[in-house]
Parts: C-alpha cells; sequence; structure tokens
C-alpha cells in the first residue's frame, strides 16, 4: 500500500529472482510509527471515546434523577395531590394514576388488534401485497411524531366530545403504540420454529387452532416483549397528552365517580408544567416525577428484555 | 395462506378431520385477521384525512401565505410559520450532524467487536479466556453496551427536557457567552445564551436521535459480509482501511437509511425542544438565539387556543405531517433496499 519507503531499507534479497523482492517489508511492520498503523490507532481511540461520551448523558441523567428527585421522594409525595403555587408539600399521587389509566386503556384496546394483524403479517407469504402494504405503514408509523398522535386525538375526539378528556389521551397513546406491537408480533410468530407449525397442520388442525393452540403460546413471550416495549414508550410519552387529556389538579372523577371523560393528570404533563414553574416546590416535584417515570419505563423495559431472552431460549 | 387439507384417516379416535363448526370459525378468524390488516391501512388513511379535514378551511382561508409570513398574532389573527420551519429544519439538521457522527461511531465500536475484543485480550493475559464462567464475559459486555445504548432512547423526551433545563443550559452558558464575547461577529455566534436556545435544544436533539442511528447503522454494518472483510484483511490493510474502503462503502445504503430516519425522529421531536428552544419567532443563524419549531409551537399553543387558531394549528400540523411523512418513507425505502441489496452480495 504505501511504497514511498525509501528503498535502501528493504533488506537484501536472498534468491536471484526473489517474488518478494518488490514487496515493502518495513512497510508492514506493525509499529505507531507508521503513519498507516499510527491513523489506525488514532481512529480506533477515537471511536472508543467518542462511544464513551454518548454515554456520559445517560450517566447524568440517571445521576441527576437520583440526586435532585430522590431529594424529594417520600411516601407523602406519592399519595397526595399537587400543590398550588407558593404551597408546601403536596405529591402528584393522581398523576400515577392518570397514567395509569391512560396506558391502560391504550394496551387493552392496542393488544388484540396488534397481535392479530402481527398474526395475519407472520402467516401470509411474504409477497402479499397486503401485507408488505400493512407493514410498510407499520413501519412509517413507528417513526410518526408523537405530537400528531396528538393532533389526531384532538381532532378526532376532543373536538367531537367537546372537551379533554382521558379517552383523548389513550387514543392519541394507542396511535403510537400500535406500531411496536404489530412488529414484535410478527417477529415472535416468525420464530416459532417451523416443524411446530408443521406438526400442527400435518395432525389435521385448522389454520385458527396452530394460530391458538401452538404459535401464540410459543410466541407468548415474544408478544410480550413488544407489549411491555410500546408500554414503556406510551408511560413515557408527553405530546399526545399535553393537549388531549389536559392536566388536572385533582382526582380523575366527577360528582364522586370514576369519569374518564374528565380532564386528566399525567406523570409526563405534570413534569413539563412543573418544570417551568418559577416555585422551588414545583420543580422539584418534577424531579421526583421524573424520576418515579424513569424508573416505570426502566422497569417495563427490563421486564421486556428479559421476557426476550427467554423467547430466544426458546428457538 | 395455506388451505388446511383433510387427509383421509385410518383411525378417527386420534385424528379426525375438522368439524362444520371448526372449518366455519377458521375461515372467520382468518377473515377477521385480514380485516383488522385492513383497518390498520384505513387507520393511517384516517389519520391524515383527520388532520387535513380539520385544517382545510384554514388551507383555504391563509393559502400559501402562511408558509412564508413570520408573525403570529392570533389577536391580529395574524398567522405564518416560516420561522417555525426554519428553526425545525435548523435543529434538525445540527443534531443529525452531531448525533450522526458519534451514533455512527458508536456502530463502529459495537459492530467492529472493539470491545468483546479488549475484555478478551485482558482475559487471556490473566489466562482465563477459555474458562467456562469467563468464556461467555466479552459477549456479555458487548450486549451491555448496547442495551445502555438502547437505554438513551428509553429515558422520555420529557425527561431530557427537564435536564436540559436544569443542567445542560447552566452548564454551557458560560462557553457560550465567551464564545459570543470572542468572536460575535460569526454570525453562528451572533448573540448571547439567556437561557433556552437553539444550542442546548440541539445538543438533547442529539442525544435523543443517536441511539437510532447507532441501531440501525450497527445492523448494517453487521450486515455486511464476512468475506469482504476477510478479503481485505488478507490484502494487508489495516482494521480503519478495511472499514473506510470496504465495510462503509457497502453498508453505504443502510448507514443513509439509518440517518433519514434519524432525521424524520429529529423534525418531529416535540417535548425536549418545546422546553429548550426559547419559543421565539426568530429566524436567526445564531445557536445561542431562541427560536422555534413546529412541534414545539403546536405543543406550546394548543392547550389555550381559540377555535379559529386551532384550525390554523392543523394547518401547521399538516404542514409537519407532509415533511415527517416525506422523509419517513424515503428513509424506510432506503433501508429496504439497503437490504435486499446486500442479499446480492451475499
Amino acid at each position: 500500500m504505501s511504497s514511498d519507503t525509501a528503498p535502501s531499507r528493504r533488506p537484501q534479497p536472498i534468491l536471484d529472482n526473489d517474488p518478494f523482492a518488490h514487496v515493502d517489508f518495513p512497510g508492514l511492520e506493525k509499529s505507531l510509527r507508521r503513519p498507516r498503523t499510527l491513523v489506525n490507532a488514532l481512529l480506533s481511540g477515537l471511536v472508543a471515546l467518542m462511544t464513551a461520551l454518548a454515554l456520559a448523558p445517560l450517566l447524568s441523567v440517571v445521576i441527576m434523577l437520583f440526586w435532585r428527585g430522590g431529594k424529594k421522594l417520600s411516601l407523602a409525595v406519592l399519595t397526595h395531590l399537587p400543590p398550588a403555587p407558593l404551597e408546601e408539600g403536596g405529591g402528584f399521587a393522581n398523576a400515577i394514576l392518570g397514567t395509569g389509566v391512560m396506558v391502560g386503556l391504550a394496551t387493552l384496546t392496542v393488544v388484540p388488534f396488534g397481535v392479530l394483524i402481527g398474526v395475519f403479517l407472520a402467516e401470509s407469504p411474504l409477497e402479499s401485497r397486503l401485507a408488505q402494504a400493512v407493514r410498510f405503514a407499520a413501519k412509517v408509523l413507528t417513526g410518526f411524531p408523537s405530537i400528531l398522535a396528538g393532533v389526531f386525538a384532538y381532532g378526532s375526539v376532543v373536538l367531537a366530545t367537546g372537551g379533554f378528556s382521558a379517552l383523548a389521551g389513550a387514543v392519541g397513546l394507542s396511535v403510537l403504540m400500535i406500531p411496536t406491537v404489530i412488529l414484535t408480533a410478527e417477529d415472535a410468530i416468525r420464530m416459532v420454529p417451523a416443524r411446530m407449525r408443521e406438526a400442527a397442520l400435518g395432525m389435521g388442525a385448522t389454520h385458527t387452532q396452530t394460530v391458538w393452540m401452538v404459535l401464540l403460546p410459543t410466541a407468548l413471550p415474544g408478544i410480550l416483549t413488544g407489549i411491555m416495549l410500546a408500554v414503556a414508550r406510551a408511560c413515557g410519552e408527553t405530546a399526545p397528552l399535553v393537549f388531549t387529556a389536559l392536566f388536572s389538579n385533582y382526582w380523575i372523577t366527577s360528582g364522586g365517580r370514576f369519569d374518564i371523560m374528565q380532564p386528566t393528570a399525567s406523570l409526563a404533563v405534570l413534569i413539563y408544567n412543573f418544570a417551568g414553574m418559577p416555585f422551588p416546590n414545583q420543580v422539584e416535584l418534577a424531579w421526583a416525577a421524573a424520576l418515579v417515570l424513569v424508573l416505570l419505563v426502566l422497569a417495563a423495559n427490563l421486564a421486556g428484555q428479559a421476557l426476550s431472552r427467554r423467547q430466544r431460549g426458546l428457538s | 395462506m395455506s388451505e388446511t387439507v383433510a387427509v383421509a384417516v385410518s383411525s378417527p379416535a386420534i385424528a379426525r378431520p375438522p368439524s362444520r363448526a371448526q372449518r366455519i370459525t377458521d375461515r372467520a378468524f382468518v377473515a377477521c385477521c385480514r380485516g383488522f390488516a385492513g383497518l390498520s391501512l384505513l387507520l393511517v388513511g384516517f389519520i391524515i384525512l383527520d388532520i387535513a379535514l380539520t385544517a382545510a378551511p384554514a388551507v383555504r382561508e391563509q393559502g400559501l401565505r402562511f408558509l412564508t409570513s413570520r408573525t403570529w398574532d392570533p389577536n391580529q389573527e395574524a398567522y405564518g410559520i416560516l420561522p417555525e420551519i426554519w428553526g425545525t429544519l435548523y435543529t434538525s439538521l445540527l443534531a443529525l450532524l452531531i448525533g450522526g457522527a458519534f451514533g455512527i461511531a458508536a456502530a463502529i465500536f459495537l459492530a467492529e467487536g472493539y470491545l468483546a475484543g479488549g475484555v478478551f485480550a485482558v482475559l487471556k493475559a490473566v489466562g482465563i479466556a477459555y474458562k467456562p464462567v469467563w468464556r461467555d464475559l466479552p459477549d456479555r459486555v458487548e450486549d451491555l453496551l448496547r442495551n445502555l445504548i438502547e437505554l438513551l432512547a428509553a429515558i422520555p423526551s420529557v425527561v431530557y427536557g427537564l435536564w436540559g433545563l436544569f443542567v445542560i443550559i447552566p452548564l454551557i452558558r458560560p462557553a457560550c457567552n465567551w464564545t459570543h464575547a470572542r468572536l460575535g461577529w460569526v454570525p453562528f455566534f451572533g448573540t448571547t445564551l439567556s437561557g433556552p436556545g437553539v444550542l442546548p435544544a440541539v445538543v438533547v436533539l442529539s442525544i435523543m436521535i443517536l441511539p437510532t442511528v447507532t441501531a440501525l447503522s450497527r445492523d448494517a454494518l453487521v450486515a455486511v459480509p464476512g468475506k469482504l472483510r476477510m478479503a481485505a484483511y488478507g490484502m494487508g490493510a489495516t482494521r480503519w482501511e478495511t472499514i473506510t474502503a470496504v465495510i462503509l462503502p457497502t453498508a453505504a445504503r443502510g448507514l443513509f437509511g439509518a440517518l433519514v430516519l434519524a432525521f424524520g425522529r429529529a423534525l418531529g421531536e416535540t417535548m425536549a425542544l418545546a422546553m429548550l428552544v426559547g419559543n421565539s419567532n426568530r429566524i436567526s443563524l445564531s445557536l445561542f438565539s431562541p427560536a422555534n419549531t413546529l412541534a414545539a409551537l403546536l405543543a406550546n399553543n394548543f392547550p389555550e387556543a381559540g377555535p379559529h387558531e386551532v384550525r390554523v394549528l392543523m394547518y401547521a400540523a399538516l404542514v409537519l405531517l407532509g415533511i415527517t411523512l416525506l422523509v419517513n418513507v424515503v428513509g424506510a425505502l432506503v433501508l429496504e433496499r439497503a437490504t435486499a441489496g446486500l442479499r446480492g452480495a451475499r
């Protein structure tokens, strides 16, 4: 490669027609004094450094969350309603409940649809037009901006029902959850060994029986992974809730009864609202809520990863 | 879907052809799956149609002037989103530059097995590289690093916003104002950083798109057939000569797709930007001046908007939808063709 070194430094040829006479042996020496090796080492170091730098924010976020959020975190914070401005104490119990209700509603609607569409995708031949279109639509939806899911929920639910509500928030979240559930369910079902499906069909099982008794039970860990990942994402989403579920300082009730047509608090929107306030108590609460939210999201993520390890062990 | 074949069975006690009811449920279930799949396509169509129809009156009323006007004043009913379009593209491009560079570097670090190789070398030096417990350690450590980078994507946007507000802005403000004092004549440093602004938003945005870039480009790098790498090593190329001359060009399409999809993410990213970008209708090259983006405009103005402003905001949402859909579709197509192209190389 680099043949520009002085010819005098080549070893003397032993034979008359040495086949290696033209090889630049010193140029192949592995030493940091050679530009090739030096560039190689420098670039390797640079890449390692950049990777380490990429992880620095994660470390910083986690440390700050435990430092600033951990100080404020207590049982009182988890059981009280948000404080008024300049009021001391308070908590975000209603926000935890609100996040749970909206994510729960969204999960309940998304899971049956998502899993069955996943079954359809995994069972149709690869060249099926409809399957290709659905898969492509799901891939495009994974990159769908979360704020537009909020705009959609606003246009289809808030404008139609005439008010901000937990239902609208759940609709916004479900738009963001469905592609993850579809694509991971398809992958999980495709990973079921072909011999199991063939054995079931060979014994005379109908397609439906094969799906319900063989494919779905076998692929269950993988499907659950997808659901957990979708739940983790939905828990942390703010943009679809900020103008659909809005926020509320109170429990999600009207006239003493549980009511999903009320404006509803959520952890994410609480962090957004309180972070911008000039009151130290609210800012501290935002940090504590962020810690709770990140722990929730991480728990869902880790549960999903543990499940996917089980699925991999199977095939 | 393959048809179930009814087989003549000698021992009906063990196996029998499906009953009529079972055959009907089977047909119904298959049709139901197909129907849901069709519904999901309808959902995508409905989302786009819903936003477009709600925006239609504003589109007719405002016309194209909306895209080129610079004021946003609900009291005067004067609306324009040129500063937001500029801010969206400017922050996303800068974030793509930073996040893309770091993301691809991390992908190379992961795909080339630097970490696993390093751990293996250490274990070998100690003499336990092939012992039962330690044997798996290199792969485990590499998996851990990959999961850590993916965790960056798991942290919610709003938490990044909070972190940027209370950690990044105080951290970079002295350096930014020092740069402005020394190099204020450069347009990029034309203003002081008084709080929220383009640079903090870009820093946080690039952290948020980094995991997308890393995961997708790592897939592209790993998919390069091993024999190409072996051939390059066999000809005496160093590791980096192999990377720059063989691996990166072969994976180029996949890397490009990863960058396009990450760009799409950056365009639509909302909460961190709504908290960090400053929400000011300004078109400026300066990295330290506050700005605004389409997504942040929607998040900030929707909750208190009156019926007329809502329709105008829907128009802005439609513009954002158009831009992101275009970028996402291009990215998905490029990635699809990248995998198809590599299938030929294998």
